[in-house]
């Protein structure tokens, strides 16, 4: 293995897409079939270029649509190739059904999914609740704040998604414009580097063979459904202690190592802000603001929503008195996603003397910064000493 | 074509395996049949939802002896092109994708996978067995049905006329075109051998008659097929590299005197039962009319 001293390190000014395709470009891809939509097209397109400029070894499927971008990385997958796609918002929502196929078939599909809010009316900015409409689906979802997140995180998610005690897809998401759009150094490991650390997919017994036919997908009656839904969830389970290992393996590498979530100033932290994607560096500003004022204050980054990071985040959260959650994404008629999941997980855990809010913020790409982020911590720091309870809050709606 | 040439045209070798849950007299099970025969075991399968997802059998059984990769209803053409590339990938030759769909799967929910993957000239075989309904379900309308045929979802038989697909498919500029009977297997056995020696996107249109779903004695099948033929409601063509030619029976029909009454064939269907002599003339009328456009294909070729 080489070293990170030996080990050259280039840096290159990137947009999180184009991170995306060079992370893409280093893990090897074999198979690229997408379909474009704003904010995901420069992925796209930058691995048209690398791909005609033969500096990928990879073929390119121009599909009609995203339902057959999924279709054409379920057959890639299902043939022993290593595929990539990207999508976003509506794509997303078009490809559902090959999302759902694509994790019942237990293939290592990985699929950069550029945050985007759903219409109507339209809106192409950030916003979480596509990727959230894969929550139950299978897949393994990993959240990126930056652009070195991103092409980090689609490098280690085909060792996570190839690994035989996973055998699941990876979708990584990060914002759009805020991310996608926004240039950031990013420092890019050497292509010998990333070959040490994820060598070529070794086709599974049950990849596509002639010499040795097998049949996939056949019709399962009631006796034998629930177990392969088991399975699955078996996977992803698993896949968690793989993720955390990958994470640790790729830190020794390259010197930036990956969790579940990351603890920002938590320890002793009465109130904590737990978010994802481009709102955590917002937030840390805020932390730091309010620390040098008095306030215990600590953020949790979410980088792994699936499988959901269970006792990480009861590790982290269990003494706070306070947690907001501050997320782009609301289930309709209930609350905050991530925020629910947070708080059952909570009271599950016997953790009752903590007050939990759920703030849906930043929806459509609505505004948010450290002001606002200083704004809610103050009034968690409040809310704190009614000891215990959920509420939900829609941050800065217009009256 | 005699017993001798028969023999030497089609293999002993069998890859659907007897003992599977077509029903009686299913023209899938024959199609797959032969088809399975002319590529002689290399091939992996794509097959979306379909009668056929059941005829391959449920988990953990398979009554093919290829590789088969069932798929999501509007998926097969995109799945099958994905299979294809990552092959040519991973260096592994000579081996022929085919996707086997239905007529909903080809022609309604499936067409723009369809077009997309023959737009960009994909490497597969497309085989859509028409059986002109949704049988799987019970019988609901295509864009397939013909005008006048019943079905549960026309209980007062189809008002509109059935799509002209490989002519659809044909004006993708693709390589290779076909249409084909299960009542004439010689004719499709050289049609696949023709069309797998093509790089590229290759269609065979195959005519399934559907005794459960047409409304006729499951004996039949095989005779309804040729009629459908001898009558000239079905024409068998191919159109390679752009190139137009009628095969097998279809081509000692031009001359109209040959192709029996659209009746002889109506008749035996229970789905066309209720129709008038009027709805039947208008029928003829078509089949007429349709060979007229075909005699200048013939013509330009």
């Amino acid at each position: 293995m080489i070293s990170l001293r030996r080990s050259k390190v280039m840096k290159l000014l990137l947009t999180s897409n184009y991170a995306a395709a060079y992370g893409a470009k280093l893990a090897r891809v074999e198979i690229v079939a997408a379909y474009p939509i704003t904010p995901q097209t420069q992925v796209v397109e930058k691995l048209a270029e690398f791909i005609e400029g033969e500096e990928l070894k990879a073929t390119m499927i121009r599909v009609e649509s995203e339902h057959s971008a999924m279709a054409a990385c379920i057959g890639a997958a299902a043939a022993g190739a290593r595929p990539f796609t990207a999508t976003s918002s509506q794509g997303l929502l078009y490809m559902y059904e090959m999302i759902w196929w694509a994790a019942g078939a237990r293939l290592p599909i990985v699929m950069g999914v550029v945050t985007r809010a759903i219409a109507p009316p339209w809106s192409i900015w950030s916003d979480h609740a596509d990727i959230l409409s894969i929550r139950d689906s299978g897949w393994i979802i990993i959240f990126s704040e930056s652009a070195q997140e991103v092409l980090d995180n689609i490098i280690q998610a085909y060792r996570i998604a190839e690994h035989k005690e996973v055998l699941l897809p990876v979708a990584v998401g990060w914002d759009a414009f805020t991310s996608s759009h926004t240039a950031e150094p990013v420092s890019l490991p050497e292509q010998e580097l990333v070959d040490s650390f994820l060598p070529p997919r070794t086709p599974e017994p049950f990849v596509l063979d002639v010499n040795e036919p097998i049949s996939h997908g056949n019709l399962t009656y009631p006796d034998e459904y629930m177990e392969f839904r088991f399975l699955i969830n078996e996977g992803l389970e698993r896949a968690r202690k793989v993720i955390r290992e990958v994470g640790k393996e790729y830190g020794k590498l390259t010197g930036r190592e990956y969790g579940l979530i990351e603890e920002y100033k938590c320890g002793d932290a009465d109130v904590i802000l737990v978010t994802l994607g481009s709102m955590a560096g917002d937030v840390k500003d805020a932390v730091d603001i309010l620390r040098k004022e008095g306030y215990h204050a600590g953020l949790v980054k979410l980088r792994c929503l699936r499988p959901f990071p269970r006792e990480a985040l009861l590790n982290a959260l269990r003494e706070a008195r306070a947690v907001g959650i501050v997320e782009r994404s609301f289930s309709m008629g209930r609350g905050g996603i991530i925020a629910t999941e947070i708080n059952s997980l909570l009271r599950e855990s016997g953790v009752n003397d903590v007050v939990t809010v759920s703030y849906i913020a930043g929806l459509g790409g609505r505004e948010i910064g450290v002001n606002d982020f200083i704004n809610i911590f103050k009034s968690l720091f409040k809310k704190m000493e009614r000891g215990s309870g959920f509420e939900v809050v829609w941050y800065g709606l217009r009256g | 074509m005699g017993m001798k040439g028969i023999l030497r045209v089609v293999p002993k070798e069998e890859y659907l395996l007897p003992g599977n849950p077509s029903c009686p007299g299913c023209p899938a099970s024959l199609g797959l049949r032969y088809l399975l025969k002319a590529l002689g075991g290399k091939a992996i399968l794509v097959i979306p939802a379909s009668c056929t997802s059941i005829i391959v059998g449920p988990y953990p059984f398979s009554s093919l002896r290829v590789p088969v990769l069932n798929i999501a209803f509007a998926a097969a053409a995109s799945t099958a092109a994905g299979i294809s590339e990552a092959l040519k990938v991973k260096g592994k030759e000579g081996i022929q994708v085919v996707v086997w769909a239905g007529d909903g799967g080809t022609a309604d929910i499936g067409l723009q996978a369809l077009s997309g993957a023959a737009e960009r000239n994909s490497d597969i075989l497309y085989v859509c067995y028409d059986n002109e309904a949704y049988m799987n379900t019970g019988i609901q309308r295509s864009s397939l049905t013909p005008y006048g045929a019943w079905t549960t979802t026309t209980p007062k038989g189809k008002v509109e006329e059935k799509k002209n697909l490989p002519m659809i498919v044909a004006e993708h500029k693709v390589p290779y075109v076909a249409t084909a009977s299960v009542g004439y297997p010689i004719d499709l056995i050289l049609k696949v051998r023709k069309a797998i020696k093509y790089r590229g996107f290759k269609y065979i249109h195959l005519h399934a008659p559907c005794p459960y779903g047409w409304r006729f004695p499951a004996n039949k099948t095989v005779e309804v097929a040729k009629l459908a033929v001898k009558t000239g409601i079905w024409v068998l063509y191919e159109i390679e590299n752009g190139k137009f030619r009628l095969t097998s029976l279809s081509s000692s029909l031009i001359d109209p005197s040959k192709r029996l009454p659209v009746n002889k064939y109506l008749k035996l269907q229970g789905r066309f039962k209720h129709l008038s002599e009027e709805d039947i003339s208008r029928i003829q009328e078509r089949v007429n009319t349709m060979w007229d456009e075909l005699m200048r294909l013939v013509k330009e070729s």
